[in-house]
């Protein structure tokens, strides 16, 4: 602050001795002054003839004793006047502002009005036309043709619809300042006398006019926001749904420019239908037969079915064609040609982010053909809201959907190398299939629950949403008690710190075949599950009978692992919240057995005979009845086996007897 | 022509041949049921349970089968007791007696001549009405229903059971009721059908336990001690009986043949399952 003074006041200083260097140095030098000059120049005979017609060269003395030019003297501008002796030389040189406004002036002769002077044009504005001459008033005066409020109207004087520089020139906005007066700004500036609204200046600058097609004009395509930034410095943040931050600055090409919703000189709230609107779309794009002959031959329909996207969210939400086919250019013929593929981040950036990194996203970028892009699940002009029914995103046909390509033999299952297979038809048939087609039941899991709509990655990828170290999160959106109390489990990470694999959802209950737990089929596969890591259990398990009849038809009764163990829950039975705890054990077996007691729970549901130390009683007799039985057999087998050549011989011995018998039988018959 | 010249004696009456045939029907089933559940893991088994529906039929036959059973055990009580009143002797005398079903000193003495005469160092012995295989098969059976009956009892009711011994000794009932479930079966498939009906001399099957009657030559010769004291009685008159009906004899040979099939169908599923079990 005390620097920023000091300067100031060294500033003045300099001032002064200037003011009065120059001062001495006019006294002596220009004889001529203001009172001299008006001497003349306020008398109405003082004419002079140019083209034959009589014009007045009067000045009105008090008007330049009031405009800010006041103190500079006459002969400041007109130094050609200044003469010891009037009158001064006639004709004089043009005044030049550009001696003391030099930087713009500069600025000035580069404008389109400046080039337009440079060309003769008969209606190019000079300095004077629109600041006025020897009344040049400050813009912050309410009288001066560049205060605020006075603007449209200056530069009117030749905009006007009508006037004969609008009629001899081709200018593309037509009734501009009618439009203006009536746009917010116009209301801001006449109807509210809000001196901080934008007119004709503020956007297209005052000396600096360029046409918007210059790319260094304030208003062209690619500076447009930053000038209406000028005063909606937020504007970002009020779209910020819509465009991301950096968008309108590092990508504008991306993005419309805000003229191309707010049309520029109609700037309304909205006001798009004004801008280019649907309707000069459809006149083309409304016929069937519209298509594109392509480089290679094919043709390509270029039609719009506007009864599809009647219907589509993007209509509900007033979205205008030029919204998403951005780069329309007026100047090309027609406005729309080569503007390229929609780009969906331009709205929806965040979802398009995370498209960019699932499988489907990184195989688009590499350019794969079989790769799904936006349109290929939600449409293109007929995209609805995934509340629609009819939608393809709706819930209950998001399978179908994915089918279409996931389906066995379709493109993505032919080229899947993984061991999930028939995954449509798996799914459809689980629990979650069948709620969601069958009945309807709409908080079913569909792909998308699990996989995600956007971030799907193979469960390999730590990132994906069914990854083993995620999955639960997956499931849990739905199965939140579940969760819970699997957290607390012993199978939880959280509870075993442990190297070895511990199990999550899918291990038990499959990805895409998950049944119901109290299905036969789901039952009877607990085994397996619980066996892949507690073998040695299992083994015993099937050696009791429990486990034998479980192997039979109707087997699924039986009390399976979960059944004693608990299923989310479980925890071994040295915490006293385990269903096998001494506490709960018995509650557990009542389950099926209703007279379990203390002693009936000492029945060994995993014992083996073949372990002597664990289970010597079972050992033992085991080995005492398979003595017994090797004894009997062993006995009997020599028994048998020494009966059978006897057996034989006392057979033949007996027929032939009978033989002999009946041949002395007959014999005596005879 | 010939038949009709053959003279027959009774060998069983009504009611041990009723025996026989529960023992028949309740021990094939249990048979089946249970090593259906034994051998669960096997394919066999699998079909077994199958056909029959569920696991829960299995069981539900497996009890009535025992129910079946101890009724055919208290049922040859009764048999005894009659023939006990019938013989006129005191009860220390009925079971001492030679033609008791109890074995004696003479069925050592039979036994040790029967392997000599297996080696040809003797004549065969002269078998009266009970051989020493005949007495070991029906022992066997009264061995059998009390070891299986009980350990199946405890395993039909361990809530109960277990009020009174403890827990793992229902794993102890598990393992002495399957094994001898084993041995019984075991035995009676191979050895008892063997010893009665597939030896050369009676190949393919013994009916006389449905029938009741046999040749009076059959007699003569496999039990000529009975035979010779039938004669000195003068009992064998009393004993001879016309042929049994043609129908009925076909309707044992049915029943007899299915029997025999089922449970050697049996046992060689479980040589087979015993041999991969232990193989695997």
């Amino acid at each position: 602050m005390l620097k920023v003074t000091e300067k100031q006041d060294w500033l003045k200083f300099l001032l002064i001795i200037l003011v009065v260097l120059f001062a001495g140095l006019a006294q002596n030098a220009a004889a001529m002054t203001d009172e001299d000059c008006l001497d003349c120049h306020t008398d109405p005979d003082l004419t002079v003839e140019i083209d034959g017609k009589t014009v007045q060269l009067i000045v009105d003395g008090e008007k330049y004793m009031g405009s800010v030019h006041a103190d500079n003297s006459c002969v400041s501008c007109h130094e050609e006047a200044d003469v010891d002796e009037a009158p001064h030389p006639y004709p004089m040189a043009r005044v030049d502002c550009a001696n003391c406004h030099d930087d713009i002036a500069e600025i000035f002769a580069s404008s389109l009005h400046g080039q337009a002077i440079e060309k003769n044009d008969p209606y190019a504005p000079k300095c004077t036309d629109c600041h006025g001459k020897h009344d040049v008033l400050s813009m912050q005066d309410k009288n001066s043709p560049t205060y605020i409020l006075n603007v449209p109207f200056t530069c009117g004087r030749c905009h006007q619809e009508g006037s004969p520089m609008t009629l001899t020139h081709d200018i593309p906005k037509k009734n501009i300042l009618k439009n203006f007066s009536m746009s917010i700004h116009g209301e801001g500036l006449y109807r509210k006398g809000l001196t901080v609204t934008a007119v004709c200046t503020s956007c297209h600058t005052a000396h600096n006019v360029l046409p918007h097609i210059d790319p260094k004009s304030t208003i062209s395509r690619l500076n447009v926001v930053k000038t209406c930034m000028k005063c909606h410095a937020n504007i970002e943040e009020a779209h910020t749904k819509i465009v991301r931050g950096e968008l309108w600055e590092t990508e504008p090409h991306k993005v419309p420019a805000c003229v191309e919703c707010h049309g520029p000189h109609q700037a309304r709230r909205v006001l798009y239908e004004d801008s280019l609107n649907d309707q000069f779309c459809l006149k083309c794009h409304g016929n069937p037969d519209l298509k594109l002959i392509m480089a290679n031959g094919e043709e390509k329909s270029l039609f719009v079915n506007v009864e599809a996207f009647e219907h589509s969210i993007h209509k509900d939400k007033r979205i205008a064609c030029a919204k998403c086919h951005v780069n329309v250019d007026h100047q090309k013929k027609p406005v729309c040609r080569d503007s390229g593929k929609v780009d969906c981040s331009i709205c929806h950036a965040q979802v398009v982010d995370l498209y960019n990194k699932s499988t489907h996203g990184i195989l688009t970028a590499k350019g794969d053909n079989n790769a799904p892009v936006c349109s290929d699940c939600h449409g293109t002009h007929g995209i609805m809201s995934k509340s629609n029914s009819e939608s393809p995103i709706f819930a209950r046909n998001i399978p179908e959907l994915c089918a279409s390509c996931h389906r066995e033999g379709q493109k993505a299952a032919l080229r899947y190398t993984g061991s999930q297979h028939d995954i449509i038809k798996h799914y459809q048939m689980s629990i979650h299939g069948r709620g969601l087609s069958q009945s309807g039941l709409m908080v079913s899991a569909s792909c998308t629950n699990c996989h995600t709509a956007h971030s799907m990655l193979p469960a390999s990828n730590p990132e994906s949403s069914v990854h083993r170290n995620n999955i639960m999160k997956a499931c849990a959106q739905c199965h939140l008690g579940i969760a819970e109390k699997f957290s607390s489990s012993i199978h939880s990470p959280a509870v075993s710190k442990t190297d070895k694999k511990l199990p999550v959802c899918n291990d038990c209950h499959t990805s895409h075949t998950i049944s119901r737990h109290d299905t036969a089929g789901f039952r009877g596969l607990i085994l397996d599950e619980c066996g892949t890591c507690h073998e040695h259990e299992t083994d015993t398990y099937f050696e009791t009978y429990h486990g034998k009849v479980s192997m039979l038809s109707g087997g699924e009764k039986t009390a399976k692992c979960s059944d004693c163990h608990g299923s989310h829950d479980i925890l071994p039975a040295y915490y006293s919240e385990s269903n096998l705890n001494r506490r709960h054990v018995v509650e557990t077996c009542k389950k099926c057995h209703p007279g379990s007691n203390r002693k009936f729970t000492g029945y060994l549901t995993h014992a083996t005979h073949h372990d002597r130390d664990k289970y010597p009683y079972l050992y033992y007799t085991f080995w005492g009845m398979t003595g017994l039985l090797v004894g009997t057999f062993a006995f009997f087998g020599i028994h048998t086996l020494f009966w059978l050549p006897r057996s034989f011989r006392e057979r033949f011995k007996r027929r032939r007897e009978h033989s002999r018998e009946n041949i002395l039988k007959k014999d005596d018959w005879s | 022509m010939e038949k009709s010249q053959v003279e027959y004696v009774q060998r069983f009456t009504i009611f041990p041949r009723f025996l026989h045939f529960l023992v028949i029907i309740s021990f094939l089933t249990l048979a089946v049921t249970g090593m259906a559940l034994k051998f669960a893991a096997e394919r066999w088994a699998e079909i077994v349970a199958s056909f029959f529906g569920s696991f829960e039929v299995l069981g539900a036959l497996h009890r009535f089968m025992a129910v079946v059973t101890f009724t055919y055990f208290a049922l040859n009580f009764v048999l005894m007791y009659q023939n006990w009143r019938k013989s006129g002797k005191s009860m220390l005398q009925f079971v001492l007696h030679k033609d008791s079903m109890i074995p004696n000193l003479n069925d050592a003495k039979e036994l040790m001549q029967t392997f000599k005469w297996f080696f040809g160092m003797g004549p065969q012995p002269e078998y009266g009405r009970w051989t020493y295989w005949e007495k070991f098969d029906f022992m066997a059976v009264f061995w059998g229903v009390a070891v299986i009956g009980s350990t199946g009892l405890a395993l039909w009711f361990p809530e109960q059971f277990t009020l009174v011994i403890p827990g793992y000794w229902i794993n102890i009932a598990t393992i002495i009721h399957s094994d001898e479930a084993l041995l019984a079966s075991g035995f009676i498939f191979t050895i008892h059908f063997f010893n009665t009906h597939l030896r050369p001399e009676k190949f393919p099957m013994d009916p006389v336990i449905f029938t009741g009657t046999m040749p009076l030559d059959e007699l003569m010769h496999e039990r000529p001690r009975e035979y010779a004291e039938l004669v000195a009685a003068g009992k064998l008159e009393d004993i001879k009986v016309p042929p049994t009906p043609r129908w009925f004899f076909v309707v044992s040979h049915v029943f007899g043949f299915t029997a025999l099939a089922i449970g050697l169908a049996l046992v060689v599923s479980i040589i087979y399952s015993m041999i991969f079990l232990y193989v695997k």
